[in-house]
């Protein structure tokens, strides 16, 4: 018998890594964009609702919602693959449409416009074309097994499916960025904007690549959680925002456009978000990550990894 | 003035005999009573219920919109959580009322007709809810409006959703005269309904209050645009850091904005917590709410006052008329405001005031 005690320890770090590794891919998105464009995408938190509501109706169009049915193996990688490259050219299609002409804009109004394809996208999700108004609950595409026991907690393949396919993306974008000359451009867009298209770097195409890249994680991070969490609330519903908003918080704390920053923070707001919910009170879970937030901007407003930064004229 | 300052001198020359000064600063605010008035007394008595509603609906909208215009508009900030404001203004100025009627006259009927008892006990729990709403504005402004960005944004989106978890949590509504005679203050301050909402507010919010409320947002913020301070906020609109070299005191600034209008958001939640058809709960007052007085100054114009108050009729009364398409107001809502930010990004009048608009332009040249 394992002790009460660091069972709930185990069980709560095991979550905490989950969740906040879900955080840290959407908080990827987040950061990358800001990092180029310096606006927060309130779409992204759209991007990600839709990378689970659109492996939902896939799994519905293929059969493997229905009552008894069982998801063949390749039902997981599919959908994700699929979700990844459907969000993916949903990014690129808002970029090109809502955010290029606004440009040289100034930025409340590119964030404005962001808050309209937010409001949009969970809107037209609504309708009944769509997804419709109702909760719905996700199949499960991925093998859900127990693997073993420690002390007292049960790993499930799925939780370590989750965490090992977030790492996994994890890794490919670090090496996208620091490896390749992609990686280099976008950094170069992201320090300096105008610099890098006097050295010849195709500034939109870099930015379009950056939404393309950022969406499919999010959509991605979408994917896991309805695995994790089979229960998908309304398009609309307050609880995508919010996830997406925590997100955001995670890239703030790790230092806005800093990717390590962010899968830092991403994994730090699971660490507090779900050890204040198993210690202190489970209804306070967002108190704590925007208490957290608050602390950070007061006292180190560049984020935990982030350099602070002069505003130049 | 002996000391003969040159500057001092000319604004003596350029001052008002002191009755036209006198009219010119009460004045407003005479004809706001007496519109007020006639609405109520007046007019109101003929209007049906249904028109009297939407026009009470349109009353807080120009309100809560003028308001947000102060930070979006006049000053360039970027305010996502008015309704937050607004929930803390209804919810104190509901606890003031309910349990006030309670303790005073054992039971929530209303006391005195116009102008009576119960209507400044109305009047004194708003301005509680007004000045509750400041200082959470000032709680949550001071760490954001120090930094640029749009970290406001962040933090006043969650401001509402942490506010909604508190009043979520918050126990049942106390009915019985027993319990609110023997409860404690703090009792009675968290016993405010949680997550089905404050039932059983009188309902005293009526067309004179809605009116003064409206005529005190519009005369204040338009005087405010023409003050220095008016300036100070413009300028910190054009360019935060020309502002500052300018020596406008920019974070000092913004947070008074932020607070004036959290202020009238507190108010406009007083209202819509006493008015008939409409129950305080923390989810009637979430995103949604927000975005929508987003919406109002984004397409009225940011920093028209006039502008502003057009938009937050025309986006009240509108979705009346178009009701069995409810269902596409917020698509509506979202393709108005891209489509507005690509091709007019000032919004309808920009900073002009309606009556700034010239519409003989074409005659002007000869």
């Amino acid at each position: 018998m394992a002790d009460p005690a660091i069972t709930k320890l185990l069980q709560t770090t095991m979550d905490a890594m989950a969740v906040g590794s879900l955080y840290a891919l959407i908080a990827l998105g987040y950061t990358m964009v800001y990092g180029i464009l310096r606006f927060i995408n309130f779409a992204h938190s759209d991007i990600f609702m839709l990378g689970a509501w659109v492996s939902f109706v896939l799994a519905r169009a293929l059969g493997w919602a229905a009552p008894g049915a069982v998801a063949p193996v390749w039902a997981g990688p599919f959908a994700i693959v699929f979700v990844m490259v459907t969000c993916g050219a949903l990014g690129f299609t808002i970029e090109r449409l809502a955010y290029r002409p606004l440009r040289s804009a100034p930025r409340i109004n590119v964030l404005i416009t962001a808050i309209g394809v937010s409001l949009l996208l969970e809107n037209v999700g609504q309708l009944p074309a769509a997804f419709g108004t109702q909760p719905q609950r996700m199949p499960t595409l991925l093998p859900d097994v127990a693997l073993a026991e420690v002390g007292g907690v049960i790993l499930r393949s799925v939780d370590l499916t989750v965490i090992g396919v977030a790492v996994v993306l994890m890794l490919v974008l670090e090496w996208v960025i620091y490896n390749t000359k992609l990686g280099l451009a976008m950094r170069a867009v992201s320090t300096d904007t105008r610099v890098a298209a006097l050295m010849g770097i195709p500034v939109d195409r870099v930015i379009s690549t950056t939404f393309v890249i950022g969406s499919s994680l999010a959509a991605a991070a979408g994917f896991l959680a309805a695995m994790k969490y089979p229960g998908l609330n309304q398009p609309a519903h307050s609880t995508w925002v919010l996830l997406g908003l925590k997100a955001f918080v995670a890239a703030v704390i790790g230092g806005i456009g800093n990717l390590r920053g962010a899968v830092a923070g991403g994994l730090l707001i699971g660490v507090v978000e779900l050890f204040g919910a198993a210690y202190l009170s489970p209804h306070l879970r967002d108190v704590y990550v925007f208490s957290l937030l608050i602390a950070v901007l007061l006292f180190r407003p560049a984020g935990l990894l982030g350099q602070a930064t002069v505003e130049k004229v | 003035m002996s000391t003969a300052d040159p500057l001092a001198l000319r604004s003596h020359a350029l001052r008002a005999p002191v009755g036209l000064a006198a009219l010119r600063s009460l004045g407003p605010w005479a004809a706001v009573f007496a519109i007020a008035f006639v609405l109520e007394r007046l007019i109101g008595p003929y209007l049906p219920g249904y028109y009297a509603k939407v026009l009470t609906d349109v009353g807080i909208a120009i309100v809560l919109g003028v308001s947000l215009n102060l930070v979006n508009g006049f000053t360039g900030q970027f305010s996502i959580g008015h309704a937050g404001f607004m929930a803390v203004g209804g919810y104190v100025a509901g606890t003031v009322t309910y349990y006030g009627h309670h303790l005073l006259w054992g039971g929530i009927a209303k006391q005195g007709g116009f102008l009576g008892a119960s209507e400044w006990l109305f009047v004194a729990g708003a301005l509680a809810g007004g000045i509750a709403a400041g200082l959470a504005g000032y709680l949550v402004g001071l760490p954001s409006l120090r930094l640029r960005g749009d970290y406001l944004a962040i933090v006043t989106l969650g401001f509402g959703e942490i506010l909604r978890v508190i009043i979520q949590r918050t126990d049942d509504v106390l009915f019985v005269p027993k319990d609110i005679e023997a409860a404690s203050f703090t009792t009675l301050a968290t016993s405010v309904g949680g997550a089905l909402g404050f039932t059983g507010i009188p309902f005293l919010t009526n067309l004179f209050w809605v009116a003064v409320a409206v005529g005190a947002v519009l005369v204040l913020s338009y005087r405010l645009k023409h003050s220095d301070e008016g300036r100070g906020f413009l300028a910190i609109r054009e360019d935060e850091v020309a502002a500052e070299a300018m020596g406008v005191p920019t974070t000092r600034l913004k947070v008074r904005a932020f607070v004036y209008a959290a202020f009238f958001a507190g108010i406009a939640g007083a209202l819509f917590a006493h008015e008939v058809g409409t129950t305080l709960n923390p989810r009637e007052l979430g995103f949604q709410k927000s975005f929508e007085i987003v919406i109002m100054v984004v397409l009225g114009g940011m920093g028209s006052i006039s502008g502003t108050t057009l938009a937050a009729i025309v986006l009240t009364v509108l979705p009346e008329l178009l009701r069995e398409f409810a269902q596409y107001r917020m698509i509506a809502y979202a393709l108005l405001l891209i489509g507005m930010m690509l091709l007019r990004p000032q919004g309808l009048f920009g900073i002009h005031e309606i009556w700034d608009l010239s519409f003989r332009r074409k005659k002007a040249a000869p």
